[in-house]
């Protein structure tokens, strides 16, 4: 994670706004304030909401910015990305969870292939 | 509560746990393969850019012995050397097996190319494309994984606890990731594949999953730990600019491949001064590098942001593009021309040399628990040589399959609920303490990561004290009793926090073990730097074990394991 945004050593901060929820639930979405430097990261950003100010927020990642896992994807203004390689920018932008995968929560939708999950394999062999 | 069925339980989906799985399954036994995060996405291996030291001798006559001279060369007289000897013997077995897999090491004209790397005398370090190795490994045996029968893979199951009954290990209790539910797993044996501690550390080049839990794991089991005191800090890792969507730890190959020059704030190299030859090299290897930086910045010739220069501007663009060319425009991307300007770099935690306590088969001393991979320690003893991680993965996850496969062949399973049932209760308490609908403006559980992560770095790190090792022991343990007072939300599914709740518990445990043996190693060896202790003291030749026992950590001295050998004569691959 970036330390700079650990140590609130940042200077700047920007505005973002993250989908929130489970599938049956009403769309909502929660603003945050995120102290950035050039070259934060999407994904620093919710690590470091995760960690510093909302616990609740749930996103899916693995390798922490190496852009290695691929589990990172998300819509960032609408538009596919790995939170890992978009950078944050100043103003506010806009996190959704992919639109084309099943919903889990927040930011989290089912990437795992059906023969990896484990709710699969419980109702075969279980 | 749910429930499965196994006979050989490998903990851990990265390279070490794939491999486990695959040499389980063609052993005669059912393997079950789990991860918290996806099948092979979490761990090391798939963010290893670099390379994998073996002794195939394609590039240069190489034989196995001469590996096995520079690995115990590295680790400072405390390598456990018979199994140091069979990483470096069973290594080229493993890489040729991976070829035959296609996983595609790099060739030219027929023969692997094998690249130089600090500490290894002849060029021996194999990889697929620089920057691009880790992925290819764990995609490749992914695909063998997926492709094997016997195996079946569970992603989202973070494992809680492994289960005991009468010394023998039966199974596991974990944790389902979506729904936070407990499950129960039996099996006749389990293999511990589940990595590092590096994310202990405030700089890391961790992924989300290297809090130390398969340590946690083995000692709550009741197998012992051994050399915890040697951490590895990678000596350039990446410090600014900023740099995303790359590992922090990618500049070595440049650096040996090009010559990087490492300079101090005040644009002088100064690795010499430290009794180590890197001028034109580039060798010196990755203990004493990254003490030059840090002694450099107390001396007040730190770069900017606290580490040091590398310098590639020496070199013409032509020969930077030829070795690095789709990399040099990745980097233009994050705002760093390699042309113009070096880059800042200093000390990272990287690797851990420590780990669990294991003998040729790479059994624990409870009877049916395994281990592979990082997460075994010994054969690196204080200080491990740049390209042996990968090879340990293969080689040590491979052993740790085979051995637990034949061990649970003709087997019958002796899986009992009761011995399960503390571990089940403890989850439940666990859960209750959830916090539902709060509006959260604060993250306990992150806050203490964050600072577990400082301690470590300020008072466990690199340069060591008596005092500040004491400081860091005394407030870890501290935290190890808030930590049960610590709220975290509720919301399902995928509740990220309680994982969090669960691997900080294990970390405090682990981040503890490495406390207590790094004050009781009152020398500076390898990994493991005194500043109240400066020089390598000779009486503590001895590897120092960790047991919990009544629920407290328990520091043990056992002899090293030596393997009497002689060099053989280096011979070129036909």
């Amino acid at each position: 994670m970036s330390e700079a945004l650990n140590s609130g050593s940042a200077g700047k901060t920007m505005t973002l706004r993250i989908r929130r929820g489970g599938p049956g639930e009403t769309p909502r979405y929660d603003t945050f304030e995120v102290p950035y430097q050039d070259g934060t990261s999407v994904l620093d950003a919710v690590m470091w909401i995760h960690g510093h100010v909302d616990p609740s927020l749930a996103i899916r990642y693995s390798c922490v910015n190496a852009n290695a896992c691929k589990e990172c994807m998300l819509l960032v203004d609408g538009k596919v990305e790995y939170a890992c390689t978009a950078r944050l920018k100043a103003g506010t932008m806009t996190l959704d969870p992919l639109d084309n995968k099943e919903l889990i929560r927040d930011l989290v939708t089912d990437i795992v292939p059906p023969k990896e999950r484990l709710r699969n394999i419980l109702a075969e062999r279980g | 509560m749910s429930h499965l069925a196994t006979d050989v339980l490998v903990v851990g989906a990265g390279g070490a746990g794939m491999y486990a799985a695959i040499a389980a399954a063609r052993n005669g036994a059912e393997a079950l393969l789990v991860d918290k995060s996806m099948i092979s996405r979490g761990g090391a291996t798939i963010m290893a850019q670099m390379t994998v030291a073996a002794a195939v001798g394609h590039q240069e006559p190489d034989h196995w012995t001469h590996h096995l001279a520079d690995t115990i060369e590295a680790g400072r007289g405390l390598c456990h050397e018979e199994l140091s000897a069979i990483l470096c013997r069973e290594a080229a077995e493993r890489i040729h097996e991976m070829d035959r897999w296609k996983v595609g090491w790099a060739r030219k004209g027929g023969r692997m190319t094998q690249v130089m790397a600090p500490g290894h005398k002849v060029p021996r370090c194999v990889y697929v494309d620089f920057l691009n190795t880790g992925p290819a490994v764990a995609k490749c045996l992914r695909t063998q994984v997926a492709q094997g029968s016997g195996i079946t893979r569970v992603g989202g199951l973070s494992i809680i606890a492994v289960i005991v009954r009468d010394g023998q290990a039966v199974g596991a209790v974990g944790l389902d990731v979506e729904t936070g539910e407990p499950v129960t797993i039996e099996a006749k044996a389990v293999v511990l594949a589940a990595g590092g501690l590096t994310k202990l550390y405030r700089r890391n080049s961790a992924s989300i999953n290297m809090g130390g839990d398969g340590y946690a794991l083995a000692l709550e089991a009741g197998a012992e730990l051994i050399d915890m005191e040697f951490v590895q800090f990678f000596p350039i890792g990446h410090l600014a600019p900023r740099l995303v969507g790359m590992d922090p730890i990618m500049w070595d190959p440049f650096r040996y491949k090009l010559g990087g020059r490492l300079l101090n704030g005040d644009m002088q190299e100064f690795i010499h001064r430290y009794g180590a030859s890197d001028s034109g090299k580039y060798t010196a290897m990755r203990d004493v590098t990254s003490y030059a930086i840090i002694k450099e910045g107390e001396a007040g010739r730190a770069s900017p942001h606290g580490g040091a220069w590398l310098s590639f501007q020496h070199i013409p663009e032509r020969e930077l593009r030829a070795a690095f060319g789709p990399v040099i425009d990745r980097l233009l991307k994050n705002g760093i021309d390699l042309l113009k300007e070096p880059v800042e770099v200093a000390p990272i935690a990287h690797y851990h040399m420590g780990g669990v306590r294991v003998d040729a088969e790479m059994k624990t001393r409870i009877a049916g628990l395994y281990s592979g991979g990082e997460a075994v320690g010994g054969a690196n003893g204080a200080n491990r040589l740049s390209g042996n991680a990968i090879t340990e993965a293969f080689v040590f996850g491979e052993r740790a399959g085979r051995f637990a496969g034949l061990y649970a062949q003709n087997r019958r399973q002796a899986w009992d609920a009761r011995a399960a049932a503390p571990v089940l209760d403890r989850m439940r308490a666990v859960a209750a303490r959830e916090t539902q609908g709060r509006k959260w403006t604060d993250s306990p559980t992150g806050r203490m990561l964050a600072e577990l992560q400082t301690v470590m770095w300020d008072q466990v790190g690199l340069l060591r004290t008596g005092a500040k090792l004491e400081a860091g022991l005394a407030r870890i343990r501290a935290m190890r009793a808030e930590l049960d007072r610590l709220p975290f939300p509720a919301e399902t599914p995928f509740n990220l926090a309680l994982l969090d709740w669960h691997d900080l518990r294990a970390s405090l445990l682990v981040a503890e073990s490495v406390a207590v043996a790094a004050i009781a190693r009152t020398e500076s060896r390898g990994a493991h730097q005194r500043e109240d202790h400066e020089e390598m003291d000779p009486a503590q030749t001895y590897n120092q074990t960790v047991e919990l026992a009544g629920g407290a950590l328990r520091l043990g001295k056992a002899p090293v394991v030596r393997y009497p050998f002689q060099l053989e004569n280096a011979v070129a691959a036909e």
